[in-house]
């Protein structure tokens, strides 16, 4: 009886230390997920805020040698009568095809001032911002692209983005995109020696 | 009894020479630490450092080029996701070269960790009726629209679930990845991808010296080996280093879009709020963290 007594001291010492040793580890298990978690929130925080609202562009592709218009337009007399232009620019003429019924280049380009675009507002516009252009009538691209849906980006996707503008990929003057040559496709799996 | 114990202690004593023999040859250390490594996943920071440094060794030796070889672990907080346009991709397959000179992928025999399929716009996306062997003049043919299928990141990887020797696991940012030396080469985890994105070296894989990409990571493009599997790890080497997957900066028609899930202001999280997303094979219950979009 007595011997029964002290076994079974001995069996519940035995589970009390066993029950106390999984129970710390529980513990310690469960402090450690909440730290992970706090370091987490406070990592997606400043991940969050790394975006900002301007936006870094590359620069326009001018043709050599177009840019800015003033150099030749200085010395020419203004004339705002829609025409097809055969000494100058002929080459647009030729490929425009951007709502070439109803548009012609003073819809976009400014009369007086060469070197500046033109909104239908009759807001002047640098260049470097010919997307607020586009975005006039094309809003819901314009909305894409803001938030890198529409087009694309370089740079960091948890940091600095560069943007590359409407025009670094569309042509203004006939903006649908050109076909492609496709590289070769894989080798068929009869042809694997 | 004791006739027993001096046949283990012979047995013990034999093979601790034979080991310290080999070990002291020096000739085959290398080899024979290799064969010792352990699971990454196991290594110390301190062995995974002398790991590294050999095998920077190693790579110098035989491509007679330094290697800057990382093992730079997940960043907090993210969860990468991936986007394709379907409705731009033109087929032209600039992200299939763009990703086998990155990743340093053979080039005889040819591996492509992306496989851009070409389908039928009547049938929709019909697996069964679609060609990755299509090769007109000029893309995109009319009638007919491309699906590039790479490495899905499933949230749910069957390929992991059926490795025997849990060579590939789940990282805490979500990319898959392959310890390339404890893969037995069993190719369980290329029967149980659904979408056919594990690809194994059946030869010697080979890439020319001087288009080896020499900034890699240990478990995505540093230079593999016969006998083992590998796939698309979202540029493990770029992405951990916050830059974007290299099929993401080479597509002309910008259809590819990579990002944060965690992260509410990423490019990513806006398509999965205001577009029309799919999956592939979404009743396979894989849970893709890459995604297909619609956004004309």
């Amino acid at each position: 009886m007595k011997d029964n007594f002290k076994e079974n001291i001995k069996v519940s010492v035995i589970l009390t230390a066993l029950y106390l040793v999984l129970l710390s580890g529980c513990k310690n298990k469960v402090s450690d997920t909440i730290e992970l978690n706090k370091v987490n929130t406070e990592n997606e925080v400043s991940i969050g805020t790394t975006q900002t609202n301007d936006y870094a562009v590359e620069a326009p592709p001018f043709s050599d040698g177009i840019f800015p218009c003033t150099d030749c337009h200085k010395n020419l007399i203004p004339n705002p009568v829609r025409r097809v232009l055969v000494d100058w620019h002929d080459d647009i003429s030729a490929m425009f095809n951007h709502d070439s019924e109803n548009r012609w280049c003073l819809d976009c380009h400014d009369l007086k001032n060469r070197d500046s675009l033109r909104l239908a507002s009759g807001k002047l516009l640098d260049f470097k911002e010919s997307y607020k252009l586009c975005g006039q009538c094309h809003g819901e691209k314009y909305r894409d692209w803001k938030v890198g849906v529409h087009g694309q980006r370089t740079g960091n996707w948890n940091g600095k983005k560069e943007y590359f503008l409407c025009v670094n990929c569309h042509n203004p003057h006939s903006p649908k995109f050109r076909e492609l040559t496709p590289e070769p496709p894989p080798i068929m799996q009869e042809d694997i020696k | 009894m004791k006739n027993e114990n001096s046949r283990r202690s012979f047995i013990k004593n034999i093979s601790l020479a034979t080991f310290s023999a080999l070990a002291l040859s020096g000739c085959n250390t290398k080899a024979f630490d290799d064969f010792l490594q352990q699971n990454f996943k196991t290594l110390s920071k301190k062995e995974k450092d002398i790991i590294i440094k050999n095998l920077g060794i190693k790579y110098k030796e035989k491509y007679g080029k330094e290697f800057h070889i990382s093992d730079k672990p997940a960043i907090d907080g993210t969860l990468f996701g991936y986007a394709l346009d379907l409705s731009r991709c033109v087929g032209c397959r600039r992200c299939v070269y763009a990703c086998v000179k990155e990743n340093n992928q053979s080039r005889e025999p040819q591996i492509h960790w992306i496989e851009v399929l070409q389908m039928e716009k009547e049938r929709g996306i019909d697996f069964a009726h679609s060609t990755a062997q299509y090769n007109p003049e000029k893309v995109p043919e009319k009638g007919y629209f491309y699906v590039p299928v790479q490495c899905q990141q499933c949230k749910n990887p069957p390929c992991v679930k059926v490795c025997p020797v849990k060579a590939t696991w789940q990282e805490p940012d979500g990319i898959t990845v392959i310890d390339y030396n404890w893969c037995i080469g069993c190719r369980y985890c290329m029967a149980a991808c659904p979408y056919g994105a594990r690809h194994f070296n059946w030869g010697e894989p080979s890439v020319p010296v001087e288009e080896l990409n020499t900034e890699v990571h240990y478990l995505g493009n540093r230079p593999r080996m016969k006998g083992v599997v590998e796939k698309c790890t979202f540029c493990i080497q770029r992405t951990r280093e916050g830059k974007y997957p290299a099929c993401v900066e080479i597509c002309p028609v910008g259809a590819r879009k990579f990002g944060n899930l965690l992260d509410p202001d990423s490019e990513i999280r806006y398509i999965l709020e205001n577009k029309r997303v799919l999956i592939l094979k979404q009743e396979l219950n894989t849970q893709p963290k890459f995604y297909y979009f619609f956004g004309i």
